[in-house]
């Protein structure tokens, strides 16, 4: 498939920019509390980063290809999960447990999206709840002590590449983070222009339609079900190494629907909408959180200060008011007047 | 029998709960994602009410938490329905996407204010005492959750059997349109249906307080799941259905908890989940949209 | 000249087709006007365009009020009755549930129904889904007959009726047709030359012919070039 150079500018030029960040010793006041590459301002873009790419691997699943999953956060989590266990409670090495944990991401999403996808529509939505809910309830009743319970546990650091260990390393969590980001933009990208795409973006107007043409969805669905975990798995392995070991917070239905509210505020189905929304919302809900204990806000009236000290609230207020407002994202704004017109 | 009583107890949450959130569904088109709030707004009212009565006596104390709780569940579940679902009326995806987001702003709001640590929720202590019943020693407050839900339940039958408003939910639940092109403002039945939902769920929150004798954050969203495998493994707009359903899953999650080990149980719902889906992906019921 | 029903520029888009592409035509007041076209034209969306249960754009009148922008069920509460397409009778309610639930305010004319349907009297408590096609046509005509309507919009009442019910819906249809003012999608082709007064064409969303019924049936090459082959007499 030959990509246009005009197409590929943009990207790359972004691309190379993010690359250089760690090199500027600058102060953007407001929008980071930090100097540009001082750890903590590339933890927070490193996260920013690969919260980006997990909503776009749901978004893969949700806004090409009409799948509402309730239960992608159980993919990720098995990404954070497996390969601290392996490293730390099995004493695994790390190459081992990375090549583990890609046969799983490979396997697992497999098996359960055959069962999954033989419903569609609420009941789809419903089984991967589920199936999210009993890996969580596998990750808090801790079995055999691996999984750590509520608190989780410390990933055994020695096994760690040293490349990512420590916080001097801070800066190559950050360029992996954004390797990852970029990775998953190319192939969501590849894989929506290809000719499996136009199937998934098939199916999300009109199911019946593509049966009648002869194809069969099931194989389609199964297929963008498998690269879209695939990717989010590899997403929860980033992101295992930014943090000091896993946590049940990642496997919670909650998850899920805070990576619903990243690609709905981005704008579902549209080329930067869910890396837009998931970097922003991973920001906001950063700096939600430093503001929160700010100065300005500490001397607000208890009425206001309470709910603002909860970012989790005023994200969520932002989130309906996006759908109320800017039904499609905001990378649809150009688009707006006839979004509205529609409705 | 403490397992089976127990059992049909926790039947009984569920019931109260997804009964709401199916007639919601099957009525509206909505899979509303802010019923887990109502559940919390209601025990976490009923709770406040109690802690500010200190000094009364505990029945109408208990009593009249409850009483609040309910009121201010059902007001908040009919402002949430015109306030944020009926300006986005046949806007199917952003409705739910709006539940979403009040659900998940709600739980913030609950840990803002209060925190994140459980509290104890006063109730009369009959509630922990037990009564013998074939044997067993079974405690008080199983039959309570019980009760209300058969007073829920033979409630809402009579309700819809019987009232002109029943009959137009009963109606729009098959044919939305058609009972618009009878004349009727179907918006009022919705908001109506959504304040029945809100009183049901927040008694299932008044209840959960005095079943697990405290109130926290998560109770309701963790509760709101299994209503939702209740409901569709009943079958959406069933409520025959979900009462049956609510039922089985209380039963399999108590005996799994036990025969098994604890935490299996949850397991075991969601498998049954899996397997009813896959049997019959139209529920028990076999109402589905 | 505008008549009890006035449609001007009419547009309907279902999806991506464009389905109604300028519709105009007036119902007059009293009797009759069939909608007549073959299968696809568009000639039940006109139908549910006039009731508000599509998205459309352009001028719709009843009585001289604009009821373009008006919501279905308050369009339904100026008069207007409707007889959908497949009946649409509610299947989990009982014959008396699905005529209580047609009730407006003033006075339901149970009688004029019991009178027209007597059927209906008998199987009240009965389930309408386990009611024959004929009987439930029968409650869908009596739901929209319940109130005094200025005009009764009628989808293929008599599809897939063995023959001596259409001639019995036929004969309800002259009755009614003496009461208020019908508006009759209709494919056969006997019961509108019983009945029909007035008679407008669609093709291809578009009205190509406009005039008195029985004029159009008379002219068998119009009738096979405007309504196809195949219509029962």
């Amino acid at each position: 498939m030959r990509i246009p150079v005009k197409t590929l500018a943009v990207p790359v030029v972004v691309l190379v920019a993010l690359a250089l960040v760690p090199q500027f010793a600058v102060d953007i006041p407001y929008v980071f509390k930090d100097t540009l590459n001082t750890p903590g301002t590339l933890q927070l873009l490193a996260l920013c980063l690969v919260f980006g790419g997990l909503a776009m691997t749901y978004d893969l699943l949700f806004g090409f290809t009409g799948l509402l999953s309730f239960g992608h956060a159980l993919y990720f989590a098995v990404g954070v999960y497996l390969v601290a266990i392996a490293v730390t409670k099995w004493h695994w090495g790390f190459a081992v447990a990375l090549l583990f944990t890609a046969l799983v991401a490979i396997l697992l999403p497999t098996l359960l999206g055959a069962v999954s996808l033989r419903v569609g529509g609420i009941a789809f939505a419903m089984v991967t709840l589920a199936f999210a809910q009993a890996g969580s309830i596998l990750a808090f009743k801790n079995p055999w002590g691996w999984t750590g319970g509520e608190e989780g546990f410390g990933t055994d650091y020695t096994k760690l590449p040293d490349a990512f260990v420590g916080i001097l390393n801070t800066k190559n969590l950050y360029w992996l983070a954004l390797v990852y980001a970029a990775v998953v933009f190319a192939i969501v990208r590849w894989v929506v222009g290809s000719s499996p795409g136009h199937v998934w973006q098939a199916i999300r107007e009109n199911e019946l339609r593509v049966e009648v043409l002869g194809l069969r969805p099931f194989g389609y669905k199964l297929l963008v079900f498998v690269i879209a975990s695939f990717l989010a798995t590899a997403g929860g392995v980033v992101y295992l190494l930014t943090q000091t070991g896993p946590s049940t917070e990642v496997t919670t239905a909650n998850f899920t629907l805070t990576l619903l509210v990243m690609v709905v505020i981005g704008g579902s189905g549209t080329k930067w909408g869910a890396l837009l929304g998931g970097v922003l919302y991973t920001w906001a809900n950063q700096r939600l959180g430093d503001a929160s204990s700010s100065h300005a806000v500490s001397s607000l009236p208890p009425v206001l200060r309470t709910p603002l000290q909860q970012p989790a609230f005023v994200l969520g207020v932002l989130f309906i008011l996006v759908v109320f407002f800017i039904p499609g994202g905001l990378a649809r704004t150009g688009r707006l007047r006839r979004a509205l017109k529609l409705s | 029998m403490l397992l089976t009583v127990t059992g049909v107890g926790l039947g009984a949450l569920y019931f109260l709960i997804a009964s709401g959130l199916s007639l919601i569904y099957g009525l509206m088109g909505v899979l509303n994602f802010a019923h887990g709030a109502f559940i919390t707004v209601g025990a976490y009212a009923m709770w406040f009410t109690e802690s500010k009565l200190g000094g009364v006596p505990i029945w109408p104390r208990f009593l009249l938490g409850a009483l609040v709780g309910l009121v201010v569940g059902a007001v908040f579940a009919g402002l949430v329905e015109l306030v944020l679902i009926r300006p986005l009326y046949r806007r199917h995806i952003e409705q739910v996407l709006v539940t979403v987001g009040l659900g998940l702003s709600t739980t913030a709001l609950v840990i803002a204010i209060w925190g994140n640590d459980a509290r104890p929720v006063p109730a009369p202590a009959w509630f922990g005492e037990t009564t013998t019943l074939a044997g067993a020693n079974i405690p008080n407050d199983r039959f309570l959750l019980i009760v209300s839900a058969l007073v829920v339940l033979l409630a809402l039958t009579a309700f819809l059997k019987r009232t002109r408003y029943g009959l137009i939910i009963r109606a729009g639940v098959e044919n939305r349109a058609m009972v618009t092109a009878l004349g009727i403002d179907v918006r009022r039945a919705f908001t109506l249906v959504f304040a029945i939902g809100g009183v049901a769920a927040a008694l299932a929150g008044v209840l959960s307080n005095v079943y697990f004798t405290t109130v926290d954050p998560g109770r309701g969203t963790s509760l709101l799941i299994f209503a939702f495998i209740v409901v569709v493994i009943g079958g959406l707009g069933s409520l025959r259905g979900t009462a049956a359903a609510a039922v089985v899953v209380g039963l399999v999650q108590q005996y799994a908890n036990y025969y098994a080990s604890s935490g299996l149980g949850d397991l075991s719902v969601v498998l049954l989940l899996g397997l009813v889906l896959l049997v019959r992906p139209r529920g028990l019921s076999g109402s589905f949209a | 000249m505008s008549g009890l029903l006035s449609v001007r520029d009419l547009h309907v888009h279902l999806g991506e087709s464009h389905v109604l592409q300028g519709i105009e035509f007036d119902v007059p007041e009293g009797g009759v006007t069939a909608l007549l076209g073959r299968n696809g034209v568009g000639k039940t969306t006109t139908l549910r365009a006039l009731m508000g249960l599509v998205d459309r754009r352009g001028s719709i009148k009843l009585g001289g009020e604009e009821i373009t922008a008006t919501p279905t069920h308050r369009i339904v509460r100026r008069g207007v009755g409707y007889v959908p397409e497949d009946r649409d009778v509610f299947a989990g309610l009982t014959v008396d549930e699905n005529l209580r639930l047609a009730e407006r305010d003033g006075d339901p004319r149970y009688e004029l129904v019991y009178d027209l349907f007597p059927e209906l009297k008998e199987r009240g408590r009965q389930l309408a889904g386990t009611l024959s096609g004929g009987q439930q046509q029968m409650v869908a005509i009596a739901r929209a007959l319940l109130n005094e309507n200025r005009v009764l919009l009628v989808d293929e009442p008599t599809k897939g009726l063995a023959p001596l019910l259409v001639t019995q819906v036929a004969d309800v249809l002259a009755r009614v047709s003496e009461l208020t003012t019908v508006l009759l999608v209709e494919q056969n082709l006997g019961v509108v030359q019983r009945v029909a007064r007035e008679a407008v064409v669609l093709d291809t969303g578009r009205v190509v012919h406009i005039g008195p019924a029985k004029e159009l049936l008379a002219n068998e090459a119009m009738v096979h070039r405007m309504l196809g082959v195949g219509h029962a007499a």
